[in-house]
């Protein structure tokens, strides 16, 4: 079972499917994994042989990504989304209650070898948690009740895939609509209609419309759409960028689930702008679940000659779709380590220039976009550019779907024109006593409730999405915290400043937590905030420190009454420090002791 | 006490849980010792056998913490000194005597006292004289407030007369790359 080896034959089997070609390692080690939860030494080498290449490498890869194992793991295994608004709704008490149900350590496999318990990072269920990762399913809406069953199931030892159903029921829990979420899309309507326009044309309502990136960004989707038409080279490539990592967002998740069609059709879209054939979806592992419905309805779309050659009998425009799984990894999100990823490798952020739209997908010309972002441009083939621009602000045109969780009494999917205003959204989703918003997730901006006359839009507050609620109960020092664990966990240790850098904060913001905090802490952590914000290599490690900026800018008492000192205070307990000296001399004379355990102030 | 006595920088240096390797290479800028008296006042150091230290301008810490005294020193070398500098690596990461940490105090202390030939069983020294180890060798830092650290097992004695002139003449210390080494 555990360390039963995954035979050669399996081996061969699934690099033949992958037709023996080192990019595709990512997906192969994915594939390899499954049966056993693991990957075994002996299968890594049997792999780096098949695909020629070195041993090092596929471990490099394999190493990279939080869900591949390369030691054993419980054969179930149980990973508690860790984000903030989990914590709040308290999944840590029952993380721990499940463990001694367990009788396991946290983030330890039980001696037998049957149960692993920890954590992972938002799985995006923010609107229906605490949930947890059970064999990488989720497990919505987790309550003593439901901890319970699950300990009687996992001793049992009942499959993952016989568990109640209802555990793994996905709501999609949309309270708004416009013009996005009202689309009722005839698949292959909006296709006829670029079509119908031609490519040019079809380019010139893209411009018309200006819509821009969703995915966080906020880049003119036309520009980079033209920048890819124009570049040299003729095998260009369409990415949709399903990997939804930042914590408290899950409106792509929704757009899989009820608009798959309208995804699809906008990758598809792209490629008749830019000439490309060949389309990926790149689907964050969490989101896995939605892997099968997704095929089907790209199998569907190959039948209608929606996808494939001759798209709607057009000649010459021929493009396909193959969806990529993610592994665990944050940093993918970033379009250059998603790039990187796809081709197979870790997830190492690219510096740029050259852009995607130049060198992109294995070198070629790429256009990366966010699923939202795609869904729309069915929305302007259909309507035209004009009628898209008309919703929203000068700079800021069409809808935007928010994510909204934590203290409100509907938590879930709102979508809005651009514009809107922050308490406008706050009375819609029925939250009251708000302290602060976090908009756009822990890379985002926090909102005190002197700024919610603020708009949703990117002249104002930009985001990707995520709108966390947090009411006056809350201690804003721990939501801050959370985020820097968050980004210290998955820095992708590529550059010093943000590897370094952001265990450096978190030291930090514990030491505070657990106070030992002091004046100086202040002075250090906003130094650190400074070197990465303006040293790192990547959008990451330049956003760690903006939860701790902006909670120290605006909630500052949450920082200085932790504190105990006003100069320097260790981060430990001197005399503690002395006590196994004590113990081993048999001494407790008043030179074994410190008498104050302070520095002089 | 003449003018050019009286606006000389006070300076202080000890030596923790280090080897004295970074006193010597202090002693290492060879004639640039005779400008540096004419530029400072020593205070407590092992220059001059002064047992504790008055108000200073600078105090140099060579060494890491490891025992009781060690914090006490140090703590009285932080009260008095407006600049303190972590001079070396064991000052800065603890260096050499920390690869003691991942062994637990209790057993390392058997291994010395009770169980090495030679020894005897003469049980772990209790004599109130001598100072207790702290059950983790630390960097300087992670006890008092630093203001400025020099890199190097030791720093040579050119990137230390190079730090002590900028920071006496009043500029930030700066360390250009060839002087900035970690070994
Ligand atoms: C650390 C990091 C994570 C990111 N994660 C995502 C993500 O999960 N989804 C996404 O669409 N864009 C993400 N982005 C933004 C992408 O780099 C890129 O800008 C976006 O996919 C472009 O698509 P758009 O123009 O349609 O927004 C991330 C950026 C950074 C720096
Ligand atoms: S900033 Fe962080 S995530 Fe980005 S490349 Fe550097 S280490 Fe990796
Ligand atoms: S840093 Fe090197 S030279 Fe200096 S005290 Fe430590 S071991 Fe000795």
């Amino acid at each position: 079972m555990r360390s039963h080896e995954i035979s050669s034959s399996q081996i061969a089997d699934v690099v033949n499917r992958h037709h023996r070609l080192p990019d595709r390692l990512l997906q192969i080690l994915i594939e390899l994994q499954e049966p056993s939860g693991w990957l075994p030494p002996a299968t890594l080498t049997a792999l780096a042989d098949a695909l020629g290449v070195s041993r090092a490498h596929v471990e490099g890869v394999a190493g990279f990504y939080s869900f591949l194992h390369t030691e054993p793991v419980g054969r179930y295994r149980l990973l508690f989304s860790d984000n903030i608004i989990e914590h709040q709704l308290g999944s840590r008490e029952l993380m721990a209650a499940l463990c001694s149900k367990l009788w396991v350590e946290p983030h330890k496999p039980s001696e037998d070898g049957l149960v692993s318990v920890s954590t992972t990072s938002c799985i995006g269920m923010g609107d229906q948690g605490p949930a947890m990762l059970a064999n990488g399913r989720p497990v919505l809406r987790l309550s003593h009740q439901r901890i319970n069953q699950i300990a009687e199931l996992v001793r049992q030892q009942v499959p993952v895939s016989e568990w109640p159903e209802a555990f793994f029921h996905v709501d999609n829990n949309i309270h708004r609509r416009d013009a996005m979420l009202q689309l009722d899309l005839a698949p292959g309507a909006a296709l006829q209609a670029a079509l119908a326009l031609g490519r040019a044309e079809w380019m010139r309502q893209m411009q018309l419309s200006n819509l821009r990136g969703r995915g966080g960004a906020g880049f003119t989707t036309a520009v980079k759409w033209m920048a890819c038409a124009d570049a040299p080279g003729a095998d260009k490539v369409v990415v949709c960028n399903a990997d939804e990592g930042e914590p408290g967002t899950f409106k792509d998740r929704v757009l899989l689930t009820t608009l798959a069609d309208a995804v699809f059709e906008g990758m598809t879209l792209a490629a008749w702008a830019v000439g490309a054939r060949q389309g990926l979806l790149y689907l964050r592992g969490e989101y896995r679940y939605l892997r099968p419905t997704l095929e089907a309805v790209l199998a569907r779309r190959r039948s209608a000659g929606l996808l494939g050659r001759q798209i709607l009998g057009k000649a010459g425009f021929d493009f396909d779709i193959e969806i990529h799984l993610g592994a665990g990894a944050y940093v993918c999100g970033e379009e250059t380590a998603l790039l990187e990823s796809l081709e197979g490798k870790r997830g190492t952020p690219r510096i740029r220039p050259p852009f995607p739209v130049t060198r992109g997908y294995l070198g070629r010309p790429t256009v990366v976009n966010n699923v939202e972002t795609l869904a729309k441009t069915c929305l302007i083939a259909l309507e035209g550019g004009a009628a898209f621009a008309a919703t929203g602000t000068a700079q800021s045109t069409g809808t935007k779907l928010l994510s909204i969780s934590g203290d409100c009494a509907r938590p879930g999917i709102y979508e809005y024109p651009f514009g809107v205003a922050i308490e406008r959204v706050l009375e819609d989703c029925g939250a009251s006593d708000t302290q602060a918003v976090q908009v756009g997730g822990a890379a985002g901006i926090m909102l005190a409730s002197y700024e919610f006359h603020r708009r949703i839009a990117f002249e104002d507050v930009p985001t990707a999405g995520a709108f966390m609620v947090f009411d006056s109960s809350r201690d804003l020092f721990e939501v801050a915290r959370n985020f820097v664990a968050f980004f210290a966990h998955e820095s992708c240790g590529f550059c010093t400043p943000c590897r370094v850098g952001t265990s450096l904060l978190l030291k930090a913001m514990n030491k505070l937590a657990d106070g030992h905090g002091a004046k100086t802490d202040l002075a250090d952590i906003e130094w650190i905030d400074r070197l990465l914000k303006n040293a790192s290599h990547c959008g990451l490690g330049s956003a760690a420190p903006n939860p701790v900026m902006d909670t120290l800018l605006k909630f500052r008492p949450a920082y200085e009454r932790r504190l105990r000192s006003l100069d320097f205070a260790p981060a430990f307990n001197l005399d503690d420090a002395l006590a196994a000296a004590r113990r081993a001399s048999g001494r407790d004379d008043a030179a074994a002791h410190f008498s104050a355990d302070h520095a002089p102030r | 006490m003449s003018t050019a006595a009286r606006t000389r920088v006070r300076l202080a240096t000890t030596s923790l849980a280090g080897c004295f390797g970074c006193h010597m290479s202090f002693l290492d800028i060879d004639e640039h010792l005779f400008e540096l008296v004419e530029l400072v006042e020593f205070d407590r150091s092992p220059l001059t056998n002064i047992k504790h230290c008055s108000p200073c301008d600078i105090g140099l810490i060579e060494g890491g913490v490891c025992n009781a005294e060690n914090v006490h020193v140090l703590r009285e070398f932080r009260a008095q000194c407006k600049t303190l500098v972590a001079i070396g690596a064991c000052a800065i990461n603890g260096g050499l005597p920390a690869q003691r940490n991942h062994i637990p105090l209790e057993a390392c202390l058997r291994e010395v006292y009770q169980s090495r030939a030679g020894l005897g069983a003469s049980g772990v020294p209790n004599d109130p004289e001598l100072p207790l180890l702290l059950d983790k060798v630390r960097p300087i830092h992670e006890v008092v407030r630093v203001d400025y650290s020099i890199p190097g097992c030791p720093p040579s004695g050119e990137a230390i007369w190079k730090f002590l002139s900028d920071l006496i003449a009043g500029r930030t210390p700066r360390l250009s790359h060839p002087m900035l080494h970690f070994d």
